[in-house]
């Protein structure tokens, strides 16, 4: 298949139902043309949740992170100071660094093993299949029911493992990473093998004929046809890793002292137990941004936005 | 709030003055309150308008094991004549503990607050009442025969806030204990300390003979806090907490607090605690089963640590456990009777109340005989002022009357101090707690980092 053929009916279809051939034929992309796009209206029942549950929330947010707020009573305006301390703080600096940290260290960690296990389980014998399926049963459970389980694996007296991992610095954060990785690996996993089964066989056979071997194959012809597909997993990794908390909650409620306690954890810690909302709501602001400004230029740096066929050139 | 709802978050009892109740129960509960947390908090249970009409007030409370000594006293009262003549009645809204706070403090920012509600008294109350959302009930208790002299004066006076009474007692008392074992004391023949030279002596001869002085739960930082609160006292005296929670900040800068640190950080240098503490839990049951199987000899720990080893290890907690007072440090100004921890929960009167009589008429039950009978049955000991005559009928009257004794004999009960000071300063406070612990802190440090919590 070739990229011109998918494009020439739609665009043809699209002149039709403007009732202008006269439009000038610009030669168009997959993916660009707005043929056989609903109508406008059916994006309503979507629009209207995601205004009032998400942009609405978030406006609010952004407007209590420029007041102090104790939960009672009203909020009163205090203008920046909340942004001010969310500066100077110590703490911050330190959550800021720490996301960054197992927001690096879950990429790593994740995408290695589970583009790595997706490419193998992209094969069709029925073995993979079976377990594909068992890989994928940690993400099922919820998050919570996870890290409690991994709180008693991890006791000192009573667990599997009996060493001081929650209380060290180290350990703590090491097992953070780990539990994320146990978790999403087979999301991730599942995504990788979607990617490596739309990888067309005859690339294979062709690489095979000139005599590559399976790691030249996989460098030359799977890993190159698998970067969009990375760039999703990295982008949905990277945002998950900023939000990423329940674990924290549970199993280290950000120590021992203050080396887990990472921005969601902080924020929460602001907000619930200071009861301070106005602060809390300036670090959830600045999370907002961030991560939505990360995946932007995620996207924008790996081209991920134009939403080309991997197969174009072919 | 780290304390309440750190400790509600674990299920953990102190806050929510439980009694006996088990691990199991306790474990669940604290899993079901992280995820109700971490999808969101619920809205506020009570719909008040669509009950019994408006002269039905709300109460909330919160809902472990002691609510059915609340419960029974809201049905007492409903068909008393009491509630007649107040042309009201009492609707008992039970919170699941964890959520306790998080959830009043929900509720009371919203139309549909409770009349009379649960709370810990000191610092839990103190952001309602600088919303002017409580009832100042100093007049009343003062000027109600049966409210003033109910109840141990101590008790009364710890909840207060300014040296007004915002808050009546209504559940049984939670004083922090030395506990130990008394079977691997008889052993190296060892007797229970009354000076901090004798307890360096105790300890000596039992990391000697390869035993752990102290279990320690520290990864629950209110743990931690006990020692601290002790060791403040028994160096300054009450006094120094005391003008803390009054709002100077600078008494942190106290040479009783620092001198309280240097102490701990000698505890953790000395392993008193062993290796692993700071991975060892209070409320998933580790820290009591160290000790009750002697791994660790000694446990400071609320009452409820009596109920906790009767669930867990009912052999252990009927013949070897054994309970003394913190020993006096020498050179130190605090009395060995001086008692830190919880003096007891409190109700509390929201100002917007739709009844007041019927609201400070409930209230008044809480000082019969008749509720004090319903906590002693339910192993809680009392804060009334009669209840010493009562306590042969407790599950445990030894124990109940070490307690009730401890307790009414105390020149100075400290509340404990995440409890006494406002959510904002307790959080802060409690991580610089954990940090000097662990070790991320010197004494020094943790001394200035306090200082700079306003």
């Amino acid at each position: 298949m070739s990229a011109p053929s998918p494009t020439k009916a739609p665009a043809e279809d699209r002149a039709a139902e403007h009732g202008g051939p006269e439009e000038p034929r610009r030669p168009k992309g997959p993916g660009s043309s707005a043929v056989g796009r609903p109508h406008a209206a059916w994006a309503l029942p979507g629009v209207l949740f995601f205004t009032f549950f998400a942009v609405v929330p978030m406006g609010l947010a952004f407007y209590l992170s420029f007041t102090a707020w104790d939960g009672l009573g009203d909020p009163r305006p205090v203008g920046l100071d909340n942004w001010r301390k969310l500066l100077d703080d110590d703490r911050m600096v330190q959550s800021l660094w720490l996301t960054v940290l197992l927001t690096a260290a879950s990429w790593v960690f994740q995408t290695v093993i589970a583009l790595l296990l997706g490419v193998w389980a992209a094969g069709r014998q029925r073995n993979r299949a079976i377990l594909s399926a068992v890989f994928f049963v940690p993400f099922l459970l919820s998050s919570t029911a996870i890290a409690l389980l991994f709180y008693a694996l991890l006791d000192p007296n009573f667990g599997i493992i009996r060493e001081n991992i929650l209380g060290s610095s180290n350990g703590a954060f090491l097992a953070i990473v780990f539990i994320g990785a146990w978790q999403f690996i087979p999301f991730h996993t599942l995504i990788y093998q979607g990617g490596a089964r739309q990888i067309p066989e005859v690339l294979y056979q062709a690489a095979a004929i000139d005599g590559a071997g399976r790691y030249r194959q996989f460098f030359s012809i799977t890993l190159p046809q698998l970067r969009h597909t990375i760039t999703t997993s990295t982008v949905l990794l990277v945002v998950g890793s900023l939000t990423y908390f329940e674990t924290v909650l549970i199993l280290t409620k950000g120590g021992p002292g203050t080396d887990t306690a990472i921005l969601p954890y902080l924020m929460y810690e602001a907000g619930f137990k200071s009861y301070d909302f106005g602060y809390a709501s300036a670090i959830a602001s600045f999370l907002v941004l961030t991560a939505t400004g990360l995946s932007l230029v995620l996207v924008r740096l790996t081209g991920f936005g134009h939403m080309r066929s991997t197969r174009e050139g072919m | 709030m780290e304390s309440i709802s750190g400790r509600s978050n674990g299920g953990q009892p102190t806050g929510g003055g439980l009694g006996g109740r088990t691990f199991s129960r306790r474990w669940v509960l604290g899993a079901g309150a992280t995820t109700l947390l971490t999808t969101g908090l619920t809205a506020c249970g009570s719909s008040d308008g669509s009950g019994g009409g408006s002269e039905t007030i709300d109460a909330f409370t919160y809902g472990d094991d002691a609510v059915k000594v609340q419960a029974a006293a809201v049905d007492r009262f409903n068909k008393s004549a009491a509630a007649k003549s107040a042309k009201g009645k009492v609707k008992l809204v039970k919170v699941p503990g964890a959520d306790y706070t998080a959830k009043l403090r929900t509720a009371m920012g919203s139309p549909s607050a409770p009349d009379v509600f649960f709370n810990w008294g000191g610092g839990s109350i103190r952001a309602y009442q600088e919303a002017k959302q409580l009832l100042d009930l100093t007049d009343t208790i003062e000027g109600d025969p049966v409210l003033k002299n109910g109840f141990l004066p101590a008790v009364l006076a710890a909840g207060d806030l300014g040296g007004r009474h915002y808050g009546v007692p209504m559940r049984g008392m939670q004083p922090v204990i030395l506990f130990y074992n008394k079977a691997v004391f008889a052993e190296h023949k060892l007797q229970p300390p009354t000076t901090w030279d004798e307890l360096q002596g105790i300890n000596a001869k039992l990391k000697a003979a390869g035993i752990t002085p102290f279990a320690l739960g520290g990864a629950d930082t209110w743990t931690e806090l006990m020692w601290l609160e002790y060791l403040v006292d028994r160096i300054g005296g009450p006094e120094v907490f005391a003008k803390i929670q009054a709002g100077d900040s600078s008494a942190w800068g106290d040479p009783a607090v620092l001198k309280a640190a240097e102490t701990i950080k000698e505890l953790i240098d000395d392993d008193v605690f062993g290796s692993k503490f700071s991975s060892v839990s209070y409320v998933n049951g580790g820290a009591p089963a160290v000790f009750a199987k002697g791994k660790a000899a000694m446990h400071l720990m609320g009452s409820w640590e009596y109920s906790t080893q009767l669930g867990k290890f009912p052999s252990f907690a009927k013949k070897n456990l054994g309970w003394c007072a913190f020993p006096t440090v020498e050179g130190g100004t605090g009395d060995i009777r001086n008692v830190v921890g919880n003096p007891t929960n409190y109700w509390s009167v929201n100002a917007r109340t739709q009844n007041k009589d019927a609201a400070i008429a409930f209230l008044k039950d809480c000082a019969s005989q008749t509720y004090a009978k319903a906590l002693v049955a339910n192993g809680d000991i009392p804060t009334t002022a009669g209840a010493a005559e009562l306590l042969d009928a407790s599950p445990n009257p030894q124990f109940a009357k070490f307690q009730y004794e401890m307790v009414e004999k105390a020149p100075a009960f400290t509340l404990s101090w995440d409890q006494a000071l406002g959510a904002d300063i307790a959080t802060p406070m409690l991580t610089e707690i954990n940090k000097l612990f662990v070790g991320q802190s010197s004494p020094s440090e943790f001394v200035s980092a306090l200082k700079e919590l306003k």
